[in-house]
C-alpha cells in the first residue's frame, strides 16, 4: 500500500466541467488523502508546518489541476514557494522528500495535436511541465508522466469526461495498491485513460 | 485684592511682552524674563513690593521643575548616573569652594568668610540651566546629563551647607548683629524656606533625626509607589478635569512640606517622588498638570532676579563688581573644564557643560541671606556678593548663545559622522486602549515598535500594567497631554477612542498642528468616516466593518459556498462598498442627517441596486468580478471556435 495524497487546485470550481468530476472521484477513493487547496487556503495563508508534515506522511504526491497559461493555478505555485523549503526539500540537509514520487493529473483546453512543434501551442505539453519535473528532480523525487485530458472544454459534449474520470479512479486505486507500473509509464510522454499501465492481478 | 491684581498684571504683561521678543531675537526665554524683571524694577519699588520674599515664593518653581525632571528619569537611569552624581558633582562643589576660598583670602578676608563665599559661589543655577537645556532639547546629550548630575548634587549639598554655615559664625559679629538690621535680605523668609522655623527635628538627638529623615524618604518612595494609584482612581470617579490638577499640586506641595518639616530639601524630595512615579501610568497626566505651574513660577522667579538687582550699588562699584563676576565665571568654567577632561565629556558636550554651569545660582541667594542672618558674612560684603550672583545669572544666557552660535556649529560636522541614534526615531502614540486600540498596540509591539498608550480608564490600566503593557493614564484628546506623551517627536498617532466627536476633534487638531504625523483612526460608522475625512485623516478604519464582512463570509460558507467562492464574493462586496463610500462622500453634507439628504438617499439606493444586481448576476459571468479570470469560455463559444478552425 502506497500512501497517496491528492492536491486538488481549482479557483473556479463552480464553472468546472471536468475537474469537479475528477475531484469527486478522488474524494470517493478509500485509503488516500484528498486536499482541496482553494478550500483549505482561500486567503493564501498556507500552513507550512502542516503541509510539510503531510508530505512526510505520504509516499506519492499527486497534483490535480487545470492547466492555466501553461502552468499551475497560482495557489500551487504559492504552495511550492512556501512548503518546499531549503533544508527540507532541497539544499543542504534538504532530503526529506527523497525517494517520494510526484504525479500530475491535468486538463488542457487545447487538443493534443496543438501541443506539437507544428501545432498552435508550438511546444509539446511536457516542455511546459519541465518546471514541475525539475522541481521533483531537485527534491530527489521521481516524476511520472502526467495523466492528461486534452481538449477538455469539448470533452463533455464528446462524452470523454466519464471515461477520463473512471480512468482516474483506476489510476488512484492502482497507485494506492502498488499495482501502477511506474517503469512502464516512464517511457510515455503523457498518460490517458486509454493507456494506463496497470499491473493486472498483482 | 487690588494690589494683588496690579502686581499679577505687572508681572504677566512684562513676561508676555518680553519673552516672545527675546525668543525671537534668539536670546531664550530666561534672558527675556530677566530683562522684563529689570524693566519693571522701578515700578515694583514704587508699589512697595517685597521682591525678595516674592522670589522665595517663586523658588517653588524649582521644586516643581525637579519633580518634572524626576518624572523623566527612571530609577534605573538614576542608578546609572551615580558615579557622575557623586564624582562629578562632589568634585565640582569641592574644588570650586576651595578655589574661591583661596582667592577670597588673597583679598584679606578671614578664612571663615572666605569659606562661606566659596560655598555660595560653588552652586549653579538649576532654574536657568535646566530650563535652557530643556528649551534647546539638550537634556539628553552627554553635556546635558553631566550638567544635570552636578546640579542635582548641588541641590542636595545645600542641606549640609545650611547646617554647616552657622558653625562659621564670628563671635565679634554676633554682637554687632544685635544693633544692625540684617533682615534686609529676607533672612527670615530664607530661614522659613529652609525649614528652620518649621523644623520639628531640630531639638531631637542625632540618631532620632537620622531615623526621621530616613522615614520621610521612605514615606515619599513608598507613598509614590503604592498610594498614587488608589488616590487617582478615587478622584477619577468624580470625572472632573481640575481635580487631577489639584491632586498633582497636592502631591508636590505635600512632599515639599514633608521635606521641609524634617529639614530636607523640598527639591530633593519632589525629585525623588518624580523618579518613583516615572514608571507609573499617571506620569504624563502629572507632567501636563504641573508643567504650566512650573513655567509660571520659574518665569516669576527669573523676573524677581532681574528686579532684585541693586543698580545703585552696581554703578557705585561698577568696575570691581563686573570684574569679580567675570573672574568668578572664568574660575568656575576652569574647574568645570578640568573636570570634563577627567570625566571624558567630549567635543561640544564639554563646552556645554563648562559654559552652562559657570554662573552662581538661586541657592546662592538663599545661602547669602542665611550667612548674613547667622553673622558669618558682614552685610556690606553680602550685598556685593548678591550682585555678583545676580549678574552671573544674567550673563548665563549670553554664554548659551555663545555655545549655540559659535561652539555647537563647530562640532556639528563631527557629530553627524556618528551613527544615528535608533532611539531618536519617533514613537507611536495610541489614544484609547480598549478592544480596538489594544489590538493595534499588540500588533505594533509585536513588530518591535515603541508605543505610548493613553487611556482614561484606571481599571483597564491596572489590568494592562499587570500584563506588562506600558500604558499611561490620561485623556488623549487634550493637547497638553499629547504634548507630554511626546506628540512633537511622534511619527504616528492611532486614534482608537469610542467618542465620535472627540475622535474627529483630535484628528482635526493633530492634522492642523502636527501635519507630519500619520494618523490611523477608528471610525464608528459611515458618517463618521466622512467627518474624519473632512478633518484630514488618512487611514480611516470602520470599527465593525471587517468583522461584519467575515461574519457574512462564514454565513456563505455554512450555506454551502466553496470557501474560495465565499472569499471572492465578500472581496467583491468590500470593493463595491468602498466605491460606494467614495461616491456617497461627494454628496454627504455634515449639516444634514443622511436620511434627510435627498441626493444622498437617491445615490445610496442606486448604488445598492447596482451592487446587488452585480453580485446576483449569473447569466454572463464576466459581469461579476467575483468570477472573472477562472471562467472557461461558454460551451457554445468553444464549439463555434472549433467549427471555425475545422471549417
Amino acid at each position: 500500500m502506497a500512501r497517496l495524497i491528492v492536491y486538488y487546485a481549482h479557483p473556479g470550481q463552480r464553472h468546472s466541467h471536468t475537474n469537479r468530476e475528477l475531484a469527486k472521484v478522488a474524494q470517493d477513493v478509500d485509503g488516500i488523502t484528498f486536499v482541496d487547496m482553494y478550500a483549505e487556503y482561500p486567503r493564501n495563508d498556507i500552513d507550512i508546518d502542516k503541509e510539510q508534515q503531510r508530505l512526510l506522511d505520504h509516499d506519492v504526491i499527486l497534483f490535480q489541476f487545470p492547466l492555466f497559461w501553461y502552468s499551475t493555478p497560482s495557489l500551487v505555485k504559492e504552495w511550492q514557494d512556501l512548503v518546499l523549503e531549503h533544508g527540507f526539500a532541497y539544499g543542504s540537509g534538504g532530503d526529506r522528500l527523497a525517494g517520494k514520487r510526484m504525479m500530475l493529473a491535468i486538463t488542457a483546453a487545447g487538443p493534443e495535436d496543438a501541443y506539437t512543434e507544428t501545432g498552435y501551442q508550438k511546444f509539446p505539453l511536457r516542455t511546459f511541465l519541465t518546471p514541475l519535473e525539475q522541481t521533483a528532480g531537485l527534491c530527489q523525487m521521481d516524476f511520472t508522466p502526467p495523466y492528461v485530458l486534452f481538449a477538455s472544454l469539448r470533452a463533455p459534449a464528446q462524452g470523454r469526461v466519464q471515461p477520463h474520470a473512471q480512468g482516474y479512479r483506476v489510476l488512484l486505486e492502482a497507485v494506492r495498491d502498488d499495482r501502477f507500473d511506474f517503469e512502464k509509464s516512464a517511457s510515455r510522454d503523457v498518460l490517458s485513460y486509454e493507456t494506463l499501465p496497470i499491473v493486472e492481478g498483482a | 485684592m487690588e494690589g494683588f491684581l496690579v502686581l499679577s498684571f505687572v508681572f504677566l504683561i512684562a513676561g508676555v511682552i518680553a519673552v516672545p521678543i527675546a525668543s525671537r531675537l534668539g536670546l531664550g526665554s530666561v534672558l527675556g524674563y530677566l530683562i522684563a524683571g529689570i524693566i519693571i524694577a522701578p515700578l515694583l519699588q514704587s508699589l512697595g513690593v517685597d521682591v525678595i520674599s516674592l522670589q522665595h515664593f517663586a523658588e517653588f518653581g524649582v521644586v516643581m521643575m525637579l519633580f518634572l525632571v524626576g518624572l523623566e528619569l527612571e530609577p534605573r537611569l538614576l542608578w546609572q548616573m551615580k558615579s557622575k552624581l557623586l564624582g562629578l558633582g562632589g568634585l565640582q562643589v569641592g574644588l570650586t569652594t576651595l578655589c574661591v576660598m583661596a582667592i577670597a583670602m588673597l583679598f584679606d578676608l578671614s578664612w571663615t568668610i572666605s569659606l562661606a563665599i566659596g560655598l555660595v559661589f560653588a552652586l549653579s543655577s538649576t532654574a536657568i540651566v535646566l530650563q535652557t537645556l530643556n528649551e534647546k532639547g539638550l537634556m539628553k546629550s552627554d553635556g546635558g546629563q553631566s550638567s544635570f548630575a552636578v546640579l542635582l548634587f548641588q541641590d542636595i549639598a545645600v542641606i549640609p551647607m545650611l547646617a554647616f554655615i552657622p558653625l562659621l559664625a564670628l563671635p565679634e559679629m554676633a554682637d554687632i548683629a544685635h544693633t544692625v538690621d540684617v533682615a534686609g535680605h529676607g533672612a527670615d523668609a530664607a530661614a522659613a524656606d529652609h525649614g528652620s522655623s518649621l523644623n520639628f527635628v531640630e531639638g531631637l538627638p542625632a540618631w532620632q533625626r537620622t531615623l526621621v529623615t530616613i522615614g520621610a524618604i521612605a514615606a515619599v518612595i513608598g507613598g509614590g509607589s503604592y498610594l498614587t494609584r488608589p488616590i487617582f482612581r478615587f478622584i477619577a470617579m468624580a470625572k472632573l478635569r481640575e481635580l487631577f490638577t489639584a491632586t498633582a499640586l497636592m502631591i508636590v506641595i505635600g512632599i515639599a512640606l514633608l521635606m521641609t518639616l524634617v529639614g530636607l530639601s523640598p527639591a530633593l524630595g519632589t525629585f525623588l517622588a518624580g523618579v518613583v512615579l516615572a514608571n507609573s501610568e499617571y506620569r504624563h497626566e502629572l507632567e501636563s498638570d504641573i508643567a504650566p505651574f512650573k513655567g509660571l513660577l520659574l518665569g516669576l522667579f527669573f523676573m524677581t532676579v532681574g528686579a532684585g538687582i541693586n543698580f545703585a550699588l552696581l554703578f557705585d562699584n561698577l568696575g570691581a563688581i563686573i570684574g569679580l563676576t567675570i573672574g568668578l565665571m572664568a574660575l568656575k568654567a576652569a574647574v568645570l573644564l578640568a573636570l570634563s577632561f577627567i570625566f571624558r565629556i567630549d567635543s561640544s558636550d564639554r563646552w556645554l557643560f563648562t559654559l552652562g554651569l559657570a554662573q552662581a545660582g538661586e541657592f546662592g541667594f538663599v545661602l547669602l541671606s542665611f550667612t548674613v542672618a547667622n553673622n558669618v558674612i558682614p552685610s556690606d560684603i553680602a550685598d556685593q556678593l548678591l550682585l555678583i550672583v545676580a549678574l552671573s545669572m544674567l550673563l548665563t544666557p549670553a554664554l548659551f548663545i555663545l555655545y549655540d552660535k559659535v561652539i555647537a556649529p563647530h562640532y556639528a560636522v563631527a557629530q553627524t559622522a556618528q551613527p544615528d541614534d535608533i532611539n531618536g526615531e519617533g514613537s507611536i502614540i495610541i489614544v484609547g486602549h480598549g478592544r480596538f486600540g489594544g489590538i493595534v498596540n499588540r500588533i505594533l509591539m509585536g513588530a518591535g515598535f515603541n508605543t505610548v498608550v493613553l487611556d482614561y480608564s484606571s481599571a483597564q490600566l491596572e489590568i494592562l500594567r499587570k500584563f506588562g503593557f506600558e500604558v499611561f493614564f490620561g485623556d488623549g484628546t487634550r493637547p497638553d497631554l499629547l504634548h507630554a506623551a511626546g506628540i512633537d517627536e511622534a511619527r504616528m498617532l492611532v486614534v482608537a477612542i469610542d467618542d465620535k466627536e472627540q475622535a474627529s476633534e483630535l484628528v482635526h487638531y493633530v492634522t492642523q498642528n502636527h501635519p507630519h504625523i500619520h494618523i490611523v483612526v477608528r471610525a464608528r460608522d459611515r458618517n463618521h468616516v466622512y467627518e474624519l475625512f473632512a478633518a484630514g485623516a488618512g487611514d480611516i478604519i470602520r470599527e465593525t466593518f471587517d468583522s461584519s464582512v467575515r461574519a457574512g463570509r462564514s454565513a456563505l460558507e455554512a450555506l454551502g459556498f466553496h470557501a474560495y467562492d465565499a472569499e471572492r464574493q465578500v472581496r467583491d462586496f468590500v470593493e463595491g462598498d468602498r466605491k460606494g463610500l467614495r461616491q456617497l462622500a461627494q454628496v454627504y453634507d455634515p449639516d444634514i442627517p443622511s436620511h434627510q439628504n435627498e441626493a444622498y438617499v437617491a445615490l445610496a439606493r442606486e448604488i445598492g441596486a447596482e451592487q446587488e444586481a452585480q453580485m446576483r448576476g449569473k447569466s454572463t459571468a464576466f459581469a461579476s468580478r467575483a468570477d472573472r479570470g477562472w471562467v472557461p469560455p461558454s460551451l457554445a463559444d468553444v464549439a463555434a471556435e472549433a467549427d471555425k478552425k475545422e471549417g
